[in-house]
This record gives structure tokens, sequence and C-alpha cells, in this order.
């Protein structure tokens, strides 16, 4: 078997979401090869060789790659998958949009957002908003997989000493043109690997009372989340959005505050080791999922969690 | 200007599903279909289009049974001119439904696809982008935000870190994410005149598809239940039953 892995990385760092790319890659067995693609590089090629697992490193580095295109880098892809069994990459919006077509040139039906492996051609993913589990097993000779961050263990960051070969950027593809982008720029954790996280929905009212939220999350070292209902109300930018359509989290602890728990917002942060849901209706459904709940008005029980905080921690 | 909706019949987002016993799948049967949400906001996108004068035509395809004709009348008293059926199974892969598009596409030489960017039912997230990559087409993927040029389209994507926009020069393929609009509710009498609008039926035979499936489904089970439900009467019976008993702060 020969797994090849699309690296995601972000500001000269490969992310998390490769870390546990890698997790599950180790899981199938195997030689592991990262592909790095993306403008001055080297640095994160080199982070990708020590990681423990890891057997080669190919960095693709060129002024191409620099905002690179799901179109761009499908060419590289099939180029470097020659030969492999298996083909990964995150099931981020990174991964959601490069793989497909990745698969589509391969003639592979691809296998979104795994969540567990059975065998090397078995595989377990979510459906219906993680109201259920199907395994498949595919037929394709390559198995083209996103995986889903938050159901493997990180491979080691540190430990590997994988061999970095540089390799020629493939064709670019005219047809399509990076114009700019907004990164929202935050001094908390990432949502998706942070180990607590404290997200409000409707119930906010506003997007300043979310400093409520902010107060606790600085406490706690906490990543701030929201419901789609406060994102589509503007209260707080569409990358807070927890959920089937946003970022599937699992952290320690996951404290919802003023959501009512829909099940596209509950497929997003079932997975919480620790939930605590503070709402003023005691019926509503995020209380069946919340080990505490507490039923209370969050403008009095917010400001006195973080008053309580401050005394104990 | 030609947009082609690509629109699927799903169980309603609002509806509980149940994993049948056999752990053959989900049961559907007597369960309330409805058009997939993201392509409710696929059709509105194209008619906005339309109605600010910049298209002339909405075509509004569907892949699956019989029924997804009422899911394509849905979409023509939303505003489509004219809906393609392809017959099938329900249950195509995304790749084969992505092959059946492009050979619809061939026949119809639309200047933008639009689609979900996810079904609700598999959750796979794949056709859009599989379509753009058998037709060489550019895509814009989850979009929040497209603005019609003369040979280009300018596409606002929702990504992890923020937003991203890129220039595609058309034909293109437009996935949609949640926040690109809000899609209208049919008005009766548009109801009543969507009746009368083409709608012409075709197989994957005539479109020269296989549809063999890749994936065989070994099980489907319901997954395993969080046992919730726990309350705590104060702020600071939370805290300490964190730090005590949770052990997580
Ligand atoms: C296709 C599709 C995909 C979707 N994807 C997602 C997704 O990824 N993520 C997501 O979150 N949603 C998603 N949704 C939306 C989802 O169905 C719900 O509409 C949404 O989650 C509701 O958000 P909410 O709980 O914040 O708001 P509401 O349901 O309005 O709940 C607000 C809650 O706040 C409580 N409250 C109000 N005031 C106070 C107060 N002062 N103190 C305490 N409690 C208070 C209320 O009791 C209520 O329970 C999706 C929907 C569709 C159709
Ligand atoms: N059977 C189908 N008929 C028409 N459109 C479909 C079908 N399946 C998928 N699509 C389109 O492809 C999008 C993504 O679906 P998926 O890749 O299955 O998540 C949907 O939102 C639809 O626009």
């Amino acid at each position: 078997m020969s797994v090849l892995v699309i690296a995601e990385h972000l500001n000269g760092q490969l992310a998390g979401s490769t870390l546990a790319t890698l997790g599950a890659a180790k899981q199938l067995g195997g030689d592991i090869t990262v592909l790095v693609a993306g403008k001055d590089v080297a640095e994160v090629g080199q982070q990708a060789a020590n990681v423990a697992g890891v057997s080669k490193v190919l960095v693709a580095d060129d002024a191409a790659y620099e905002h690179p295109t799901a179109e761009a880098l499908t060419p590289l892809v099939v180029r470097e998958a020659e030969g492999a069994t298996h083909v990964l990459a995150p099931a981020t919006t990174f991964g959601k949009n490069l793989l497909p077509r990745v698969a589509a040139r391969l003639d592979v039906q691809q296998i979104s957002d795994i969540t567990g492996i059975v065998s090397e051609d078995t595989f377990v993913r979510p459906i219906y908003a993680g109201n259920a589990l199907a395994t498949v097993q595919s037929s394709d000779s390559v198995k083209v997989i996103t995986v889903r961050g938050t159901a493997f263990e990180r491979a080691e960051a540190e430990g590997g000493s994988a061999d970095v070969a540089n390799v020629d950027a493939a064709e670019v593809p005219s047809n399509v043109r990076f114009v700019d982008q907004q990164l929202t720029v935050s001094e908390r954790p990432e949502l998706t690997s942070a180990r607590i996280i404290i997200s409000g929905g409707r119930g906010m009212q506003n997007g300043d009372n979310f400093k409520l939220l902010e107060d606790v999350a600085d406490k706690l070292g906490a990543a701030v989340g929201a419901s789609r209902a406060a994102v589509d109300a503007g209260f707080v930018p569409n990358d807070y959005q927890v959920g089937q359509t946003g970022k599937i989290v699992a952290p320690d602890l996951y404290i919802a505050v003023g959501i009512s728990g829909a099940i596209q917002h509950l497929a997003g942060m079932e997975g919480s080791k620790v939930i605590v849901a503070i709402n003023k209706d005691e019926e509503a459904p995020i209380f069946e999922v919340a080990d505490y709940g507490l039923v209370a008005d969050l403008f009095e029980a917010v400001p006195e969690l973080s008053q309580e905080l401050e005394k104990v921690l | 200007m030609k947009i082609l909706v690509a629109v699927k019949r799903v169980v309603d987002y609002n509806v509980r599903i149940r994993v049948k016993a056999d752990q053959t799948g989900v049961e559907t049967a007597n369960v309330k279909m409805s058009m997939n949400p993201f392509d409710e906001i696929a059709l509105e996108e194209a008619v906005r289009i339309k109605e600010a004068g910049k298209a002339d035509e909405v075509v509004v395809v569907s892949i699956g049974p019989s029924q997804a004709q009422e899911t394509i009348r849905t979409g023509l008293a939303m505003g489509g001119d004219r809906g393609i059926l392809v017959e099938a199974d329900p249950d195509l892969e995304p790749l084969t439904v992505a092959k059946l598009l492009k050979a619809v596409v061939e026949k119809e030489s639309p200047d933008l696809l639009i689609l979900g960017k996810q079904a609700i039912d598999d959750d796979s997230n794949q056709t859009g982008q599989m379509l753009g990559e058998l037709l060489g087409w550019p895509q814009g993927t989850f979009a929040s935000k497209v603005e019609l040029g003369d040979s280009e389209v300018s596409v606002t994507r929702e990504i992890d870190g923020g937003a991203e926009t890129l220039a595609l020069n058309m034909p293109a393929v437009i996935t949609t994410d949640l926040r690109l609009n809000e899609p209208r509710y049919a008005k009766l009498p548009n109801i009543m005149k969507a009746k009368k609008k083409p709608l012409d039926t075709l197989t994957p035979g005539d479109l020269g598809v296989d549809t063999a499936h890749r994936l065989k489904v070994v099980k489907v089970e319901e997954p395993p239940k969080r046992k919730g439900g726990a309350k705590v009467g104060s702020v600071q019976e939370l805290v300490e039953k964190l730090r005590n008993e949770a052990k997580v702060i």
C-alpha cells in the first residue's frame, strides 16, 4: 500500500487538519508520501518530513501555487498519485474543494469525510447530518478519501525524518484567477483544534453581546463559535459556524449558549467530550445532549460564569 | 445566456430520519421529501440573475425517480423555465450524477451551472467539483456572493479561515453555500403556471452513462447515542462539576 496525503497549510504552517489526515494514513498502514504545494513552502515541507511515520515529502514550490485553486492543483495531484493506492486530504474547505476534481480525473468515486477505517477498502462515514453511519466498501483501484479531522488522532509533529524531494509544477489552467481573500484574524485557538469552545446562538441577540462569551473564552483559553442563526444574523463572521454545513468540532468541553440544538448544529458538536448548555427554555433539544444543562437567562448566567471562573481558576 | 441548475429530491431537512432495522439504509417510504436546501438557493440565484436581465433561460435538471418531477415542478414554480428529468435510481453516486449532468450539459450548452454545495442526504459535497473537472470548467464552490460580468463571473467563497474571491471564465460551475441568498416560496399562481411548463424525461441509457455503483454499502447504523439530559441548579454548581467531576477546566 502507498498513501499520498495532500497537505493543507497556512502561513507557513502545516495545518492541524493535515496531522489528523496523517493520523488516518498511519492507521491505513503502508508508505506515506506527503505532497506540499505552495509558494515558498520549503519550511512546510520540512515540517511534513518531521512528522512521525511519513516516508517521503514532495514539495512543489512554485508561484503558480501561491493561492492554489482546485483547477491548478488537480493535474499536480493526479501526476503524483501515480502508483498510489490511496489519496487522502482533510475534509476541510480546502480538501472538499480539491479532491472531487482529482477523483473525477481518476474516474474514482470519492469517499467523503470518513470517521473510521475498517480495512484498506472499507470506511465509515456519517450521512444525514450524522444521524446515520454508513460503512462503505470501494471497488475502485485507487481510494480517494477526505478525512474528518476530529475522528482521528493527530500524527506526532516530531520524530520523523522523511526524504524531501522537489517536484515541478504541473500545467496551470488559465480559466480561473485568484482575486483576493479576507481571512479572519484571531488571537484565539482555531475552532477545529481548540480544547474548549464556547458558542453563541440567536439567543445572544447581537454581535456586541458576544463579548460576554469572549470574556469566558479568555479565562478558559477557549475558541468562540456560533450557530448558523447567529452567523446569518450577522453577529459573527461565517467561519465561526459549527454544524453540518459549518465546522465539525470535538473539544473536551463545548459550551452552547442561547442555542436551541437543531440537528444541523448537533451534527457539528455532538462528538465533544463534555457538553454544557445554557438556555432559558428547559424544553430546548440541546439539553438532550448536554451533560450539564443550566436553565437560565444567559444574560445573567454568562457574566456569573465569568466571575465564578475568575474566583476558581 | 442560459443557466442550468441541478436539484435533488431528498428527505426534508426537518424530518428526524430513521435507520432501517435491517441496516440497509435509511427509511424513505412515507417520509416527507423536498428539494435539497442548497439547491433551492442555487435555483434562487439563477432566477435572480434572469430577473436582473442577465440570463434568458433557467433549466432545472434532476436525476432520480419519477417523483423527482415534483421537485422539478417546485423549481419551475420558483422561476425555472423548463425541466429535465433523468429518470434513474434515487441513490446514484456523485460521480455517476456528474457524468449524467455532463451529458445533459453537452446537449444544452449552458453558460453557467449552479448546484448545491452538498446534498443533505449523502452529505458528499462532490458533484459540482466532479462536473467541473469532467467538463474542464472552472469552479466557484461554497459561494456566498456571485457577480456576473460579460465573460467572467466573480465568486466569493466561504473557506475555513474566512472568505476568498475568484474570477472564473464562463462557462463555469458554481456551488452554493447557505448565505448566498434567501430562496423565495413559490406562490400559488406560479405553481399553477409551472404545471404547463415543459418537462422532458431522459434515461441514463439515452445519455450513454453507466450507472453501476463503485461503493457497496456494507451497512447503515445509528450513531451511538449521547446520554445527556442532566441539569445543574446554579452557575456555581456548574463550575464545581466541570472542575471536580468532568475535570475539563
Ligand atoms: C441545510 C441546512 C444546514 C444547516 N446547517 C447548520 C449548521 O451547520 N449549523 C447550525 O448551527 N445550524 C445549521 N442550520 C440551521 C439550523 O436548522 C437552526 O436553524 C439553527 O441551528 C438555529 O440556531 P440557534 O439555535 O442559534 O437559534 P434558535 O433555534 O432560534 O434558538 C435560540 C435559542 O436561544 C434561547 N434563548 C433566547 N434568549 C435566551 C436568553 N436570554 N437566555 C438563554 N437562552 C436564550 C432560546 O430558548 C432558543 O433555544 C442548517 C439548516 C439547514 C436547512
Ligand atoms: N440526483 C441528483 N439530481 C440532481 N442534482 C443532484 C443530484 N445529486 C446531486 N446533485 C447536485 O449536486 C449537489 C451536491 O451533491 P452531493 O455531491 O451529492 O453532495 C446537490 O446540491 C445538487 O445540486
